[in-house]
Protein backbone atom coordinates (compact mmCIF):
# COMPACT_ATOMS: atom_id res chain seq x y z
CA UNK A 1 0.00 0.00 0.00
CA UNK A 2 2.44 2.77 1.33
CA UNK A 3 5.14 1.32 -1.48
CA UNK A 4 2.28 1.78 -4.39
CA UNK A 5 1.61 5.24 -3.08
CA UNK A 6 5.68 6.08 -3.37
CA UNK A 7 5.95 4.42 -6.95
CA UNK A 8 2.44 6.78 -7.64
CA UNK A 9 4.02 9.54 -6.27
CA UNK A 10 7.90 9.01 -7.97
CA UNK A 11 6.47 8.67 -11.42
CA UNK A 12 3.89 11.68 -11.25
CA UNK A 13 7.81 13.43 -10.08
CA UNK A 14 9.19 12.41 -13.01
CA UNK A 15 6.61 13.14 -15.32
CA UNK A 16 6.53 16.78 -14.10
CA UNK A 17 10.37 16.63 -14.38
CA UNK A 18 10.30 15.75 -18.10
CA UNK A 19 7.40 18.24 -19.08
CA UNK A 20 8.98 21.01 -20.57
CA UNK A 21 10.85 18.80 -22.85
CA UNK A 22 7.44 17.38 -24.72
CA UNK A 23 5.42 20.75 -23.90
CA UNK A 24 5.17 23.70 -25.55
CA UNK A 25 5.92 27.63 -23.95
CA UNK A 26 2.48 28.23 -22.75
CA UNK A 27 1.86 25.12 -21.50
CA UNK A 28 5.11 25.08 -19.60
CA UNK A 29 4.04 28.45 -18.38
CA UNK A 30 0.36 26.81 -17.36
CA UNK A 31 2.46 24.56 -15.18
CA UNK A 32 4.78 27.06 -13.78
CA UNK A 33 1.19 29.22 -12.70
CA UNK A 34 0.53 25.76 -11.01
CA UNK A 35 3.63 25.69 -9.24
CA UNK A 36 2.99 29.03 -7.82
CA UNK A 37 -0.06 28.65 -6.60
CA UNK A 38 1.27 24.89 -5.17
CA UNK A 39 3.25 26.92 -3.22
CA UNK A 40 1.11 29.74 -2.43
CA UNK A 41 -1.78 26.80 -1.11
CA UNK A 42 0.67 24.54 0.95
CA UNK A 43 1.81 28.58 2.90
CA UNK A 44 -2.12 28.71 3.54
CA UNK A 45 -2.57 24.95 4.22
CA UNK A 46 -0.87 25.87 7.87
CA UNK A 47 -2.97 28.99 8.19
CA UNK A 48 -5.98 27.25 7.18
CA UNK A 49 -5.27 23.48 6.87
CA UNK A 50 -3.89 22.61 10.17
CA UNK A 51 -4.63 25.35 12.32
CA UNK A 52 -8.04 25.82 10.79
CA UNK A 53 -8.07 29.81 10.52
CA UNK A 54 -10.34 30.63 8.02
CA UNK A 55 -7.92 33.09 6.92
CA UNK A 56 -9.26 34.37 3.14
CA UNK A 57 -6.67 37.22 3.19
CA UNK A 58 -3.65 35.23 1.57
CA UNK A 59 -2.91 37.31 -1.39
CA UNK A 60 -2.00 40.13 1.00
CA UNK A 61 0.76 38.49 1.79
CA UNK A 62 1.44 37.59 -1.65
CA UNK A 63 1.59 40.92 -2.80
CA UNK A 64 3.75 42.40 0.22
CA UNK A 65 6.26 39.87 -0.93
CA UNK A 66 5.67 41.07 -4.52
CA UNK A 67 5.64 44.41 -4.39
CA UNK A 68 8.97 44.25 -1.99
CA UNK A 69 11.14 42.39 -4.44
CA UNK A 70 9.96 45.36 -7.17
CA UNK A 71 10.25 48.17 -5.37
CA UNK A 72 13.64 47.09 -3.76
CA UNK A 73 14.95 45.88 -7.14
CA UNK A 74 13.65 48.46 -9.55
CA UNK A 75 15.25 51.36 -7.27
CA UNK A 76 18.77 49.89 -5.80
CA UNK A 77 19.18 47.17 -8.43
CA UNK A 78 19.41 44.35 -5.79
CA UNK A 79 19.41 40.52 -7.47
CA UNK A 80 16.13 39.32 -7.33
CA UNK A 81 16.86 36.15 -5.40
CA UNK A 82 18.52 38.34 -2.81
CA UNK A 83 15.23 39.46 -2.47
CA UNK A 84 13.60 36.09 -1.65
CA UNK A 85 13.98 35.91 2.03
CA UNK A 86 13.77 40.03 2.43
CA UNK A 87 10.24 39.54 0.74
CA UNK A 88 9.19 36.73 3.27
CA UNK A 89 10.44 38.93 6.22
CA UNK A 90 8.11 41.55 5.22
CA UNK A 91 4.86 39.52 4.64
CA UNK A 92 6.01 37.51 8.01
CA UNK A 93 6.11 40.66 9.92
CA UNK A 94 2.96 41.63 8.33
CA UNK A 95 1.86 38.67 9.27
CA UNK A 96 3.03 39.31 12.56
CA UNK A 97 1.60 42.60 13.26
CA UNK A 98 -1.77 42.19 11.54
CA UNK A 99 -2.97 39.14 13.13
CA UNK A 100 -1.67 39.32 16.97
CA UNK A 101 -5.34 41.40 17.62
CA UNK A 102 -7.57 39.15 15.42
CA UNK A 103 -6.12 35.77 16.54
CA UNK A 104 -8.76 35.37 18.99
CA UNK A 105 -11.61 36.05 16.54
CA UNK A 106 -13.79 33.04 15.51
CA UNK A 107 -14.84 31.21 12.08
CA UNK A 108 -16.64 33.52 10.00
CA UNK A 109 -15.33 36.58 11.91
CA UNK A 110 -11.60 35.93 11.14
CA UNK A 111 -13.13 35.37 7.27
CA UNK A 112 -14.58 38.74 7.22
CA UNK A 113 -11.35 40.83 9.00
CA UNK A 114 -8.89 39.01 6.45
CA UNK A 115 -10.92 39.42 3.12
CA UNK A 116 -10.98 43.19 4.41
CA UNK A 117 -7.43 43.41 4.86
CA UNK A 118 -6.49 42.22 1.77
CA UNK A 119 -9.09 44.83 0.00
CA UNK A 120 -7.29 47.24 1.93
CA UNK A 121 -3.77 46.10 0.49
CA UNK A 122 -4.84 45.95 -2.88
CA UNK A 123 -6.58 49.33 -2.55
CA UNK A 124 -3.59 51.08 -0.80
CA UNK A 125 -1.36 49.55 -3.75
CA UNK A 126 -3.90 51.39 -6.33
CA UNK A 127 -4.02 54.44 -4.26
CA UNK A 128 -0.11 54.57 -4.76
CA UNK A 129 0.55 54.58 -0.87
CA UNK A 130 4.15 56.25 -0.02
CA UNK A 131 4.53 57.21 -3.85
CA UNK A 132 6.33 53.87 -4.09
CA UNK A 133 3.51 50.91 -5.41
CA UNK A 134 3.03 53.19 -8.78
CA UNK A 135 -0.66 52.87 -8.23
CA UNK A 136 -2.90 51.02 -10.56
CA UNK A 137 -0.56 50.79 -13.08
CA UNK A 138 2.07 49.20 -10.71
CA UNK A 139 5.71 48.67 -11.23
CA UNK A 140 7.78 47.30 -14.17
CA UNK A 141 10.91 47.08 -15.34
CA UNK A 142 11.83 44.28 -12.98
CA UNK A 143 14.77 42.09 -13.00
CA UNK A 144 14.95 38.26 -13.82
CA UNK A 145 16.74 36.30 -11.15
CA UNK A 146 19.79 34.73 -11.74
CA UNK A 147 21.17 31.22 -10.39
CA UNK A 148 24.25 30.50 -9.99
CA UNK A 149 25.13 32.59 -13.08
CA UNK A 150 22.34 31.56 -15.37
CA UNK A 151 19.56 33.99 -15.90
CA UNK A 152 16.21 32.88 -15.72
CA UNK A 153 14.22 33.77 -18.21
CA UNK A 154 12.50 31.24 -20.48
CA UNK A 155 9.28 29.88 -19.23
CA UNK A 156 11.08 26.36 -18.87
CA UNK A 157 13.64 28.03 -16.85
CA UNK A 158 10.85 28.90 -14.62
CA UNK A 159 9.29 25.61 -14.28
CA UNK A 160 12.91 24.10 -12.81
CA UNK A 161 13.25 27.28 -10.53
CA UNK A 162 9.65 27.65 -9.12
CA UNK A 163 8.93 23.27 -9.03
CA UNK A 164 12.92 23.55 -7.38
CA UNK A 165 11.14 25.75 -4.57
CA UNK A 166 8.04 23.78 -5.04
CA UNK A 167 10.26 21.00 -3.68
CA UNK A 168 12.02 22.68 -1.03
CA UNK A 169 8.78 23.49 0.11
CA UNK A 170 7.31 20.41 0.30
CA UNK A 171 10.31 18.87 1.78
CA UNK A 172 10.35 21.41 4.74
CA UNK A 173 6.43 21.44 5.34
CA UNK A 174 6.14 17.70 5.82
CA UNK A 175 8.75 17.84 8.28
CA UNK A 176 6.66 21.06 10.19
CA UNK A 177 3.62 18.76 9.47
CA UNK A 178 5.24 15.44 11.57
CA UNK A 179 6.69 17.16 14.56
CA UNK A 180 5.24 19.10 17.68
CA UNK A 181 4.63 22.50 16.05
CA UNK A 182 2.49 20.30 13.14
CA UNK A 183 0.53 18.58 16.20
CA UNK A 184 -0.19 21.84 18.41
CA UNK A 185 -1.77 23.20 15.01
CA UNK A 186 -3.71 20.34 15.02
CA UNK A 187 -5.06 20.27 18.72
CA UNK A 188 -5.78 23.82 18.77
CA UNK A 189 -7.54 22.82 16.12
CA UNK A 190 -9.58 20.24 16.88
CA UNK A 191 -10.45 22.06 20.12
CA UNK A 192 -8.84 25.36 21.33
CA UNK A 193 -9.77 24.34 24.44
CA UNK A 194 -8.61 20.99 25.36
CA UNK A 195 -5.70 22.31 23.89
CA UNK A 196 -4.70 25.27 25.82
CA UNK A 197 -5.68 22.73 28.95
CA UNK A 198 -3.04 20.09 27.83
CA UNK A 199 -0.19 22.87 28.50
CA UNK A 200 -0.66 24.80 24.45
CA UNK A 201 0.11 27.97 23.98
CA UNK A 202 -2.20 28.35 21.24
CA UNK A 203 -2.65 32.14 21.01
CA UNK A 204 1.03 31.82 19.58
CA UNK A 205 0.94 29.34 17.84
CA UNK A 206 -1.83 30.40 15.76
CA UNK A 207 0.23 33.67 15.47
CA UNK A 208 3.08 31.64 14.11
CA UNK A 209 1.24 29.81 11.92
CA UNK A 210 0.37 33.15 10.56
CA UNK A 211 3.88 34.21 10.15
CA UNK A 212 5.15 31.18 8.60
CA UNK A 213 2.21 30.62 6.11
CA UNK A 214 2.83 35.08 5.35
CA UNK A 215 6.47 34.30 4.74
CA UNK A 216 6.56 31.77 2.21
CA UNK A 217 3.75 33.67 0.59
CA UNK A 218 5.86 36.34 0.49
CA UNK A 219 8.42 34.54 -0.96
CA UNK A 220 6.64 33.40 -3.85
CA UNK A 221 5.65 36.77 -4.62
CA UNK A 222 9.44 37.44 -5.09
CA UNK A 223 9.33 35.07 -7.47
CA UNK A 224 6.11 36.38 -9.07
CA UNK A 225 7.65 39.36 -9.62
CA UNK A 226 10.47 37.83 -11.16
CA UNK A 227 8.48 35.94 -13.71
CA UNK A 228 6.37 38.73 -14.76
CA UNK A 229 8.67 41.83 -14.67
CA UNK A 230 5.52 43.79 -14.18
CA UNK A 231 3.36 43.39 -11.29
CA UNK A 232 0.12 45.63 -10.80
CA UNK A 233 -2.71 45.45 -7.48
CA UNK A 234 -5.17 43.48 -10.00
CA UNK A 235 -3.23 40.56 -9.39
CA UNK A 236 -3.77 40.90 -5.80
CA UNK A 237 -7.26 40.96 -5.45
CA UNK A 238 -9.83 38.85 -3.20
CA UNK A 239 -10.27 36.35 -6.10
CA UNK A 240 -6.78 35.50 -5.66
CA UNK A 241 -7.51 34.88 -1.94
CA UNK A 242 -10.43 32.78 -2.39
CA UNK A 243 -9.00 30.66 -5.39
CA UNK A 244 -6.19 29.81 -2.73
CA UNK A 245 -8.69 29.11 -0.25
CA UNK A 246 -10.78 27.00 -2.60
CA UNK A 247 -7.56 25.13 -3.55
CA UNK A 248 -6.90 23.88 -0.28
CA UNK A 249 -10.35 22.96 0.75
CA UNK A 250 -10.95 21.15 -2.38
CA UNK A 251 -7.77 19.52 -2.50
CA UNK A 252 -7.80 18.32 1.51
CA UNK A 253 -7.13 20.45 4.64
CA UNK A 254 -4.11 19.58 6.20
CA UNK A 255 -2.79 17.78 3.18
CA UNK A 256 -0.07 18.17 1.52
CA UNK A 257 -1.02 15.96 -1.64
CA UNK A 258 -4.28 17.35 -1.77
CA UNK A 259 -3.13 20.89 -2.07
CA UNK A 260 -1.05 20.01 -4.69
CA UNK A 261 -3.55 18.01 -6.26
CA UNK A 262 -5.77 21.09 -5.73
CA UNK A 263 -3.45 23.27 -7.25
CA UNK A 264 -3.69 21.67 -10.39
CA UNK A 265 -7.50 21.29 -11.05
CA UNK A 266 -7.92 24.52 -10.03
CA UNK A 267 -5.38 25.93 -12.19
CA UNK A 268 -5.43 22.91 -14.88
CA UNK A 269 -9.14 22.51 -15.62
CA UNK A 270 -10.38 25.49 -16.83
CA UNK A 271 -7.55 25.55 -19.25
CA UNK A 272 -7.88 21.89 -20.46
CA UNK A 273 -11.63 22.77 -21.09
CA UNK A 274 -10.59 26.44 -22.61
CA UNK A 275 -12.36 25.57 -26.06
CA UNK A 276 -15.65 25.40 -23.92
CA UNK A 277 -15.46 29.22 -23.11
CA UNK A 278 -18.22 30.06 -20.90
CA UNK A 279 -19.46 26.73 -19.86
CA UNK A 280 -16.07 25.60 -18.07
CA UNK A 281 -16.50 27.67 -15.11
CA UNK A 282 -20.01 26.60 -14.78
CA UNK A 283 -18.96 23.08 -15.09
CA UNK A 284 -15.78 23.35 -12.72
CA UNK A 285 -18.20 25.55 -9.89
CA UNK A 286 -21.01 22.51 -10.04
CA UNK A 287 -17.90 20.01 -9.48
CA UNK A 288 -16.82 22.11 -6.72
CA UNK A 289 -20.38 21.82 -5.47
CA UNK A 290 -20.72 18.48 -5.54
CA UNK A 291 -17.31 17.77 -3.92
CA UNK A 292 -18.37 20.13 -0.76
CA UNK A 293 -21.58 17.78 -0.36
CA UNK A 294 -19.82 14.69 -1.40
CA UNK A 295 -16.66 14.43 0.03
CA UNK A 296 -16.33 17.04 2.56
CA UNK A 297 -13.10 16.55 3.49
CA UNK A 298 -11.47 17.63 0.46
CA UNK A 299 -10.54 14.64 -2.34
CA UNK A 300 -7.41 14.03 -0.59
CA UNK A 301 -7.71 14.04 2.92
CA UNK A 302 -4.32 13.82 5.15
CA UNK A 303 -3.06 10.21 5.86
CA UNK A 304 -2.55 9.80 9.85
CA UNK A 305 1.03 10.52 10.98
CA UNK A 306 2.79 7.46 11.55
CA UNK A 307 4.61 6.72 14.64
CA UNK A 308 7.15 3.62 15.13
CA UNK A 309 4.76 2.34 17.89
CA UNK A 310 5.41 -1.43 17.27
CA UNK A 311 8.94 -0.39 16.73
CA UNK A 312 9.34 1.22 20.39
CA UNK A 313 6.92 -1.59 22.08
CA UNK A 314 9.33 -4.50 20.75
CA UNK A 315 12.54 -2.83 21.82
CA UNK A 316 10.94 -2.34 25.34
CA UNK A 317 9.87 -5.96 25.44
CA UNK A 318 13.53 -7.20 24.29
CA UNK A 319 15.78 -5.19 26.61
CA UNK B 1 1.72 18.54 55.56
CA UNK B 2 2.44 21.10 52.51
CA UNK B 3 -0.46 23.15 50.87
CA UNK B 4 0.07 22.59 47.63
CA UNK B 5 -3.96 24.64 46.78
CA UNK B 6 -5.22 27.26 48.21
CA UNK B 7 -8.57 28.71 47.46
CA UNK B 8 -9.33 32.17 49.18
CA UNK B 9 -12.63 33.75 48.69
CA UNK B 10 -12.89 32.71 45.43
CA UNK B 11 -16.19 34.42 43.47
CA UNK B 12 -17.15 33.69 40.36
CA UNK B 13 -20.58 35.33 39.20
CA UNK B 14 -22.72 34.49 36.16
CA UNK B 15 -24.92 37.70 35.45
CA UNK B 16 -26.83 37.44 38.83
CA UNK B 17 -26.16 34.29 39.26
CA UNK B 18 -23.00 33.73 41.85
CA UNK B 19 -21.78 29.95 40.75
CA UNK B 20 -19.27 29.91 43.15
CA UNK B 21 -19.67 32.29 46.40
CA UNK B 22 -16.95 33.21 48.46
CA UNK B 23 -15.15 29.50 48.85
CA UNK B 24 -12.15 28.66 50.46
CA UNK B 25 -10.86 25.72 50.90
CA UNK B 26 -7.43 24.01 50.81
CA UNK B 27 -5.02 20.99 49.37
CA UNK B 28 -2.60 19.44 50.83
CA UNK B 29 0.01 17.83 48.54
CA UNK B 30 -0.30 13.94 48.49
CA UNK B 31 -3.32 13.84 49.43
CA UNK B 32 -7.16 12.63 47.62
CA UNK B 33 -9.40 15.02 48.10
CA UNK B 34 -13.20 14.82 46.26
CA UNK B 35 -15.12 18.00 45.10
CA UNK B 36 -18.76 17.20 45.84
CA UNK B 37 -22.08 18.77 45.46
CA UNK B 38 -25.30 18.71 43.69
CA UNK B 39 -25.55 19.07 39.84
CA UNK B 40 -25.26 22.93 39.53
CA UNK B 41 -23.34 23.33 42.59
CA UNK B 42 -20.70 25.20 41.03
CA UNK B 43 -18.16 22.25 41.29
CA UNK B 44 -16.65 22.28 37.42
CA UNK B 45 -16.71 26.48 37.54
CA UNK B 46 -14.29 25.96 40.55
CA UNK B 47 -12.16 23.92 38.45
CA UNK B 48 -12.25 26.75 35.60
CA UNK B 49 -11.22 28.69 37.75
CA UNK B 50 -8.77 26.76 39.33
CA UNK B 51 -6.82 26.22 35.13
CA UNK B 52 -7.50 29.44 34.47
CA UNK B 53 -10.20 28.97 31.84
CA UNK B 54 -12.96 31.74 34.48
CA UNK B 55 -11.21 34.38 36.13
CA UNK B 56 -12.74 35.09 39.64
CA UNK B 57 -14.56 38.03 40.50
CA UNK B 58 -13.19 38.25 43.93
CA UNK B 59 -10.64 36.02 45.96
CA UNK B 60 -7.66 34.13 44.68
CA UNK B 61 -5.78 30.75 43.56
CA UNK B 62 -2.73 30.03 45.28
CA UNK B 63 -1.08 26.74 44.10
CA UNK B 64 2.37 26.07 45.67
CA UNK B 65 2.79 29.71 47.15
CA UNK B 66 2.05 31.86 44.38
CA UNK B 67 -1.53 33.39 43.07
CA UNK B 68 -2.29 31.77 39.29
CA UNK B 69 -5.51 33.63 39.19
CA UNK B 70 -4.45 36.40 36.49
CA UNK B 71 -1.79 33.54 34.24
CA UNK B 72 -3.16 31.62 30.85
CA UNK B 73 -4.33 28.48 31.16
CA UNK B 74 -1.54 26.87 29.14
CA UNK B 75 0.84 28.54 32.37
CA UNK B 76 -1.23 26.82 34.61
CA UNK B 77 -0.59 23.62 32.86
CA UNK B 78 3.08 24.17 32.87
CA UNK B 79 3.49 24.88 36.34
CA UNK B 80 2.16 21.76 36.91
CA UNK B 81 -1.76 21.32 37.29
CA UNK B 82 -3.54 19.20 34.95
CA UNK B 83 -7.02 18.37 34.34
CA UNK B 84 -9.77 16.28 32.35
CA UNK B 85 -13.10 17.73 31.50
CA UNK B 86 -16.44 16.70 32.37
CA UNK B 87 -17.45 16.83 29.05
CA UNK B 88 -14.96 14.70 27.12
CA UNK B 89 -12.68 17.10 25.27
CA UNK B 90 -10.44 14.94 23.13
CA UNK B 91 -9.15 15.70 19.44
CA UNK B 92 -11.91 12.84 18.08
CA UNK B 93 -10.07 12.54 14.87
CA UNK B 94 -6.30 11.88 15.84
CA UNK B 95 -5.28 8.63 17.50
CA UNK B 96 -4.88 8.00 21.08
CA UNK B 97 -1.14 7.74 21.18
CA UNK B 98 -1.22 11.80 19.90
CA UNK B 99 -4.01 12.88 22.28
CA UNK B 100 -1.14 11.77 25.05
CA UNK B 101 0.89 13.56 23.30
CA UNK B 102 -0.72 16.88 23.37
CA UNK B 103 0.44 16.68 27.00
CA UNK B 104 4.09 16.01 26.35
CA UNK B 105 3.70 19.52 24.33
CA UNK B 106 4.41 21.59 27.50
CA UNK B 107 7.46 19.63 28.76
CA UNK B 108 9.27 20.01 25.13
CA UNK B 109 11.41 22.52 23.39
CA UNK B 110 11.44 22.26 19.81
CA UNK B 111 9.93 24.88 17.11
CA UNK B 112 9.22 25.24 13.93
CA UNK B 113 12.72 25.90 12.37
CA UNK B 114 14.18 22.42 14.78
CA UNK B 115 10.92 20.84 12.85
CA UNK B 116 12.62 21.77 9.18
CA UNK B 117 15.72 21.07 10.03
CA UNK B 118 15.44 18.24 12.28
CA UNK B 119 17.53 18.47 14.64
CA UNK B 120 19.69 16.20 16.18
CA UNK B 121 17.69 17.58 19.38
CA UNK B 122 14.62 17.52 18.07
CA UNK B 123 14.93 13.65 16.56
CA UNK B 124 15.96 13.44 20.42
CA UNK B 125 12.87 15.13 21.92
CA UNK B 126 10.35 13.63 19.68
CA UNK B 127 11.33 10.13 20.52
CA UNK B 128 11.68 10.90 24.46
CA UNK B 129 7.94 12.35 24.03
CA UNK B 130 6.55 9.21 22.31
CA UNK B 131 8.38 6.99 24.83
CA UNK B 132 6.67 9.48 27.76
CA UNK B 133 3.46 8.70 25.40
CA UNK B 134 3.34 4.86 25.35
CA UNK B 135 4.38 5.03 29.28
CA UNK B 136 1.27 7.20 30.15
CA UNK B 137 -0.96 4.78 27.50
CA UNK B 138 0.16 2.06 29.76
CA UNK B 139 -0.55 3.51 32.94
CA UNK B 140 -4.00 3.86 32.57
CA UNK B 141 -4.46 0.74 30.48
CA UNK B 142 -4.40 1.14 27.21
CA UNK B 143 -0.93 1.03 25.24
CA UNK B 144 -2.80 -1.61 23.28
CA UNK B 145 -5.07 0.78 21.42
CA UNK B 146 -2.21 3.67 20.80
CA UNK B 147 -3.07 3.82 17.21
CA UNK B 148 -7.23 3.88 17.43
CA UNK B 149 -8.40 6.80 16.65
CA UNK B 150 -9.48 8.75 19.70
CA UNK B 151 -13.60 8.59 18.61
CA UNK B 152 -13.03 5.26 18.57
CA UNK B 153 -12.34 3.95 21.98
CA UNK B 154 -15.21 3.17 24.36
CA UNK B 155 -16.36 6.19 26.58
CA UNK B 156 -15.03 4.71 29.34
CA UNK B 157 -11.33 4.32 27.83
CA UNK B 158 -12.33 7.54 26.42
CA UNK B 159 -11.75 9.25 30.02
CA UNK B 160 -9.22 7.10 30.85
CA UNK B 161 -6.78 8.90 27.65
CA UNK B 162 -8.30 12.21 28.98
CA UNK B 163 -6.31 11.45 32.55
CA UNK B 164 -3.38 9.47 30.33
CA UNK B 165 -2.77 13.22 28.48
CA UNK B 166 -3.23 14.72 31.72
CA UNK B 167 -0.55 13.18 33.13
CA UNK B 168 1.71 13.40 30.49
CA UNK B 169 2.03 17.10 31.37
CA UNK B 170 3.99 15.84 34.53
CA UNK B 171 1.52 17.47 36.75
CA UNK B 172 2.07 17.78 40.40
CA UNK B 173 -1.73 18.08 40.44
CA UNK B 174 -4.39 17.01 38.74
CA UNK B 175 -8.16 17.82 38.87
CA UNK B 176 -10.62 14.91 37.25
CA UNK B 177 -13.96 16.19 36.45
CA UNK B 178 -16.53 13.33 37.10
CA UNK B 179 -13.69 10.68 35.66
CA UNK B 180 -16.28 7.31 36.45
CA UNK B 181 -18.93 9.53 34.42
CA UNK B 182 -20.23 6.92 31.99
CA UNK B 183 -18.43 4.15 33.19
CA UNK B 184 -19.57 0.79 34.76
CA UNK B 185 -18.87 -0.73 37.45
CA UNK B 186 -15.54 -3.00 37.08
CA UNK B 187 -14.46 -0.01 34.97
CA UNK B 188 -15.06 2.52 38.27
CA UNK B 189 -13.37 -0.46 40.65
CA UNK B 190 -10.26 0.04 38.34
CA UNK B 191 -10.20 3.53 37.95
CA UNK B 192 -10.11 3.92 41.61
CA UNK B 193 -7.08 1.64 41.53
CA UNK B 194 -5.54 4.41 38.72
CA UNK B 195 -6.44 7.43 40.65
CA UNK B 196 -4.46 5.63 44.01
CA UNK B 197 -1.52 4.91 41.44
CA UNK B 198 -1.90 9.02 40.11
CA UNK B 199 -1.16 9.18 44.14
CA UNK B 200 1.31 6.97 44.65
CA UNK B 201 3.66 8.64 41.60
CA UNK B 202 3.36 11.63 44.24
CA UNK B 203 0.46 14.01 42.56
CA UNK B 204 -2.00 15.42 43.99
CA UNK B 205 -5.83 14.75 43.45
CA UNK B 206 -8.53 16.54 43.18
CA UNK B 207 -11.85 15.10 41.81
CA UNK B 208 -15.39 15.88 41.13
CA UNK B 209 -17.68 12.90 41.51
CA UNK B 210 -21.30 11.92 41.82
CA UNK B 211 -20.29 8.80 42.13
CA UNK B 212 -20.37 8.24 45.96
CA UNK B 213 -19.01 4.34 46.29
CA UNK B 214 -16.40 5.95 44.29
CA UNK B 215 -16.25 9.24 46.54
CA UNK B 216 -16.04 7.40 49.45
CA UNK B 217 -13.11 4.54 48.55
CA UNK B 218 -10.90 6.72 47.22
CA UNK B 219 -11.03 10.26 49.04
CA UNK B 220 -9.67 11.07 52.29
CA UNK B 221 -11.06 14.97 52.54
CA UNK B 222 -14.55 15.74 50.90
CA UNK B 223 -15.26 19.50 50.22
CA UNK B 224 -19.59 19.90 49.87
CA UNK B 225 -19.99 22.88 47.69
CA UNK B 226 -24.16 23.85 47.48
CA UNK B 227 -25.26 26.86 45.39
CA UNK B 228 -21.85 28.12 45.27
CA UNK B 229 -20.97 27.72 48.71
CA UNK B 230 -18.97 25.40 50.67
CA UNK B 231 -21.27 23.41 53.40
CA UNK B 232 -18.94 21.31 54.97
CA UNK B 233 -15.28 19.51 54.79
CA UNK B 234 -13.91 16.50 56.19
CA UNK B 235 -13.11 12.83 55.52
CA UNK B 236 -15.77 10.69 54.26
CA UNK B 237 -17.06 9.46 57.25
CA UNK B 238 -17.94 12.72 58.74
CA UNK B 239 -19.40 14.27 55.77
CA UNK B 240 -21.93 10.91 54.92
CA UNK B 241 -23.38 11.75 58.50
CA UNK B 242 -22.97 15.68 58.60
CA UNK B 243 -26.99 16.78 58.42
CA UNK B 244 -26.19 19.73 56.33
CA UNK B 245 -24.80 17.45 53.99
CA UNK B 246 -27.68 14.84 53.88
CA UNK B 247 -30.39 17.44 54.01
CA UNK B 248 -28.16 19.83 50.72
CA UNK B 249 -27.28 16.74 48.37
CA UNK B 250 -27.30 12.70 49.74
CA UNK B 251 -31.27 14.26 50.60
CA UNK B 252 -32.03 14.79 47.36
CA UNK B 253 -29.91 12.49 45.25
CA UNK B 254 -31.88 9.80 44.32
CA UNK B 255 -28.76 7.36 44.65
N1 LIG C 1 -20.27 29.89 31.21
C1 LIG C 1 -21.38 30.00 32.00
N2 LIG C 1 -22.26 30.99 31.77
C2 LIG C 1 -23.37 31.11 32.54
N3 LIG C 1 -23.68 30.28 33.54
C3 LIG C 1 -22.84 29.27 33.81
C4 LIG C 1 -21.64 29.07 33.04
N4 LIG C 1 -21.00 27.99 33.53
C5 LIG C 1 -21.76 27.54 34.54
N5 LIG C 1 -22.86 28.29 34.72
C6 LIG C 1 -23.88 28.11 35.75
O1 LIG C 1 -23.23 28.07 36.99
C7 LIG C 1 -23.82 27.09 37.84
C8 LIG C 1 -22.79 26.12 38.28
O2 LIG C 1 -22.42 25.32 37.19
P1 LIG C 1 -21.33 24.19 37.25
O3 LIG C 1 -21.15 23.64 35.90
O4 LIG C 1 -20.12 24.70 37.93
O5 LIG C 1 -22.05 23.11 38.17
P2 LIG C 1 -21.57 21.67 38.61
O6 LIG C 1 -21.53 21.65 40.09
O7 LIG C 1 -20.34 21.28 37.90
O8 LIG C 1 -22.80 20.80 38.13
P3 LIG C 1 -22.84 19.32 37.51
O9 LIG C 1 -22.77 18.39 38.66
O10 LIG C 1 -24.15 19.26 36.83
O11 LIG C 1 -21.70 19.20 36.58
C9 LIG C 1 -24.97 26.47 37.04
O12 LIG C 1 -26.16 27.10 37.42
C10 LIG C 1 -24.62 26.78 35.63
O13 LIG C 1 -25.77 26.91 34.84
MG1 LIG D 1 -19.85 19.92 36.49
Amino acid sequence: MKDKRLVIYAVISVVLLLSPLFLNAYWVDVLNNVGLYTILALSLNIILGHAGLFHMGHAAFYALGAYTTAIINTTYHIPILWLLPVSGLVAGLAALVVARPIIHLRGDYLLIVTIGFVEIVRIALVNNVFGITGGSNGIFGINRPILFGWKINKPWEFFYLIWGFAAVTIFLFNRLENSRFGRALNFLREDDVAAEGSGINTAHYKLIAFVIGAFWAGMVGNIFAAKMTIIAPESFNFWESVVLFMIVLLGGRGSIRGVILGAFLVLGLPEIFRQFATARMLIFGAFMVAMMIFRTEGILPPLPRKYPIAKMLGREGSA
Amino acid sequence: MTTLLSLKNLTKRFGGLVAVDHVNFDVEAGAIVGLIGPNGAGKTTVFNLITGNYRPDEGDVIFDNQSIKTLPTHKIVSLGIARTFQTIRLFHKLAAIENVLAGCHCRMQSGSLAAMFRTPTQRREEHQALQTALKELEFVGLQSQADQLAENLSYGNQRLLEIARALATQPRFIILDEPAGGMNNQETAALIQTIRNIRDRGITVLLIEHDMSLVMEACEQLVVIENGAKIAEGDPQAIQSDPKVIEAYLGTDEE
